[in-house]
């Protein structure tokens, strides 16, 4: 209760201050609007629909193509790490590709697919599926040989220690593998979604391009403040559950 | 299989390492981890492994577990030669090696759900069974960061003992526990013996120690790991590892050590 007081009295203050800039004019009101004209085209934006279902094609291509990204990515991670094969082979070409800035894979994805969803879900893919490989395979191969030594005594095999042992011990790895690519495939979607318009479905980054284009600053600022929601919401919803999870099993957090 | 079949003590097995030699190739040189170890193990004895690092003890453990092969020799177990791990030998490192995802009874019944035969409510009771044994029944549900070292090693031995093993093989299991707490648990260790009749092998840096628990203590020697002595220690249990008598075995016992100890690392030729 603590921490929501302070946290309000905080961006309460925030708000107060950006409105006595508004109210001083230092600058254009085309450059800084008012908080309360950007509350009005959030309001409008929620009435007429626009917020709604540009936030669902948003999340909706975040969450497909994150899901997917996940689940090729983490047994390509556990093939990495079991095989020296792969690891020599797919594992040194997902370590230069996790290092490619995400929002690189979006005019190849243009190229490839036209400006379509798949484009959309490929950027998403790319920015998730190098980081989950790579926090994978460090994760299994930074797990204690103690552990599959101890399962080994007690019977364990084959597929039973891979999914039993190895899987959950490397799991604060793997989390942390996957917050990292959620935060590339966010950063790229929205890259590519304020680079080219699909007409499939206006997404949020299609807002604030739109917001640009017609120097509708309130918009902007409004969209902008969506996503930071959106990012935290993710946050909370998704990682901070597995992340208090593995602190109260652990004892620590995700590495 | 009802649950006290289950619970009751299987018979311990008997040990047999005949001629075992195993080398490891380490930065380019060949260590010669064993050199034709042989050594019998009676049913539900209690043998201590002392000896100076890297003599072998660990290499000697893992072989009888299973867990490595020797290059030659053999081991046999009540006779059968030992090639791979087996429920019937169970090990216990010098770090707990508690699986942190699951509780602490999840640990005991990680071993237990891979015996075949049991249903869920026996594997509980066998769980809760030898829990009770360590004294730790009222922390089933406790997480393993949340456990002090002793308590994470009594939990370990009640992993091991839980799938009712004939042979305890045992690598330094008390070594990194303070004094107070490991003289605990060589009387918990003592009495669980006597109480579930196991063959136990147990390595030990800690002569005293060794002396305390042992029936007999083996002396190795490093380079080429060979078995130099052996001392039976002939007095009642439960042993107080306090006594003046117990103070007086391991007084010649680290006597020959230090006499077996001296000497430059050797290599061998391939
Ligand atoms: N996997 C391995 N690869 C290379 N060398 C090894 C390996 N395992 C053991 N050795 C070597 O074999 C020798 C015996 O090792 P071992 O671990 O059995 O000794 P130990 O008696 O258990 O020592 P400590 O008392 O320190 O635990 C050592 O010289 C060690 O370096
Ligand atoms: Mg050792």
């Amino acid at each position: 209760m603590k921490r929501i007081v302070k946290a309000s009295i905080f961006f309460i203050a925030l708000v107060l201050i950006w409105e006595g800039i508004y109210a001083a004019h230092i600058w254009s009101p085309v450059l800084v609007p008012s908080p309360a004209s950007v509350a009005r085209y959030l309001i409008d934006a929620a009435r007429d629909g626009t917020l709604a279902s540009a936030t669902l094609v948003t999340v909706r291509r975040l969450v497909t193509g994150y899901a997917f990204g996940i689940a090729i990515g983490l047994p390509l991670g556990l093939l990495t790490a079991r095989f020296n094969l792969v690891r020599d082979t797919l594992g040194l070409a997902a370590l230069g590709l996790q290092g490619l800035p995400s929002v690189c894979w979006v005019p190849l994805a243009l190229l490839w697919f036209g400006e379509t969803e798949s484009a959309m879900f490929f950027v998403v893919v790319m920015g998730t599926v190098w980081s989950v490989i790579i926090a994978t395979e460090t994760g299994v191969r930074n797990i204690p040989p103690i552990f599959a030594r101890a399962a080994r005594t007690m019977g364990s095999r084959g597929l039973h220690t891979w999914l039993r042992v190895i899987l959950p011990a490397a799991l604060p790895a793997v989390v942390g593998g996957m917050k990292q690519g959620w935060a590339f495939a966010w950063r790229s979607l929205m890259a590519a979604e304020i680079y080219v318009t699909v007409m499939s479905g206006f997404g949020l980054g299609s807002l604030l391009h739109y917001g640009r284009e017609l120097n509708a600053m309130d918009q902007v600022i409004g969209i902008m403040f969506v996503l930071l929601l959106i990012g935290l919401l993710a946050d909370r919803v998704f990682f901070s559950p597995w992340e208090r999870m593995l602190r109260h099993r652990w004892g620590t957090a995700a590495k | 299989m009802t649950l006290p079949d289950e619970l009751r003590n299987e018979e311990p097995s008997k040990l047999s390492v005949q001629g075992v030699s195993k080398r490891f190739r380490s930065r380019g040189h060949l260590v010669q981890a064993l050199d034709n170890v042989s050594l019998e193990v009676g049913e539900g004895e209690f043998v201590c492994l002392v000896g100076p690092s890297g003599c072998g003890k660990t290499t000697l453990l893992n072989i009888i577990g299973g867990l490595e092969h020797a290059d030659s020799g053999q081991v046999l177990a009540d006779g059968q030669p030992i090639t791979s791990p087996g429920r019937d030998r169970m090990m216990m490192f010098q770090e707990s090696a508690l699986f942190p995802w699951l509780d602490v009874r999840g640990n005991l019944l990680f071993g237990l759900k891979l015996k075949p035969g049991l249903r869920r409510k026996e594997r509980l009771e066998i769980a809760d069974f030898y829990l009770r044994l360590v004294g730790l029944e009222r922390f089933r549900k406790a997480h393993v960061h949340e456990l002090s070292g002793g308590m994470k090693q009594r939990v370990a031995l009640a992993r091991c003992l839980a799938p009712n093993p004939r042979v305890l093989l045992m690598d330094e299991p008390f070594a990194a526990l303070d004094a107070l707490t490991r003289e605990q648990l060589y009387g918990d260790l003592q009495h669980i013996w006597q109480e579930r009749k196991k063959t136990i092998i147990f390595v030990t840096h800690n002569v005293r120690e060794a002396a305390c628990l042992g029936d007999r203590v083996i002396l190795f020697s490093p380079n080429p790991g060979r078995i130099r002595e052996e001392f039976k220690v002939g007095l009642p249990r439960p042993r107080d590892i306090n006594t003046v008598e117990l103070a007086r075995y391991s007084t010649s016992i680290t006597a020959a050590l230090k006499g077996h100890a001296v000497g430059e690392p050797r290599e061998v030729a391939e």
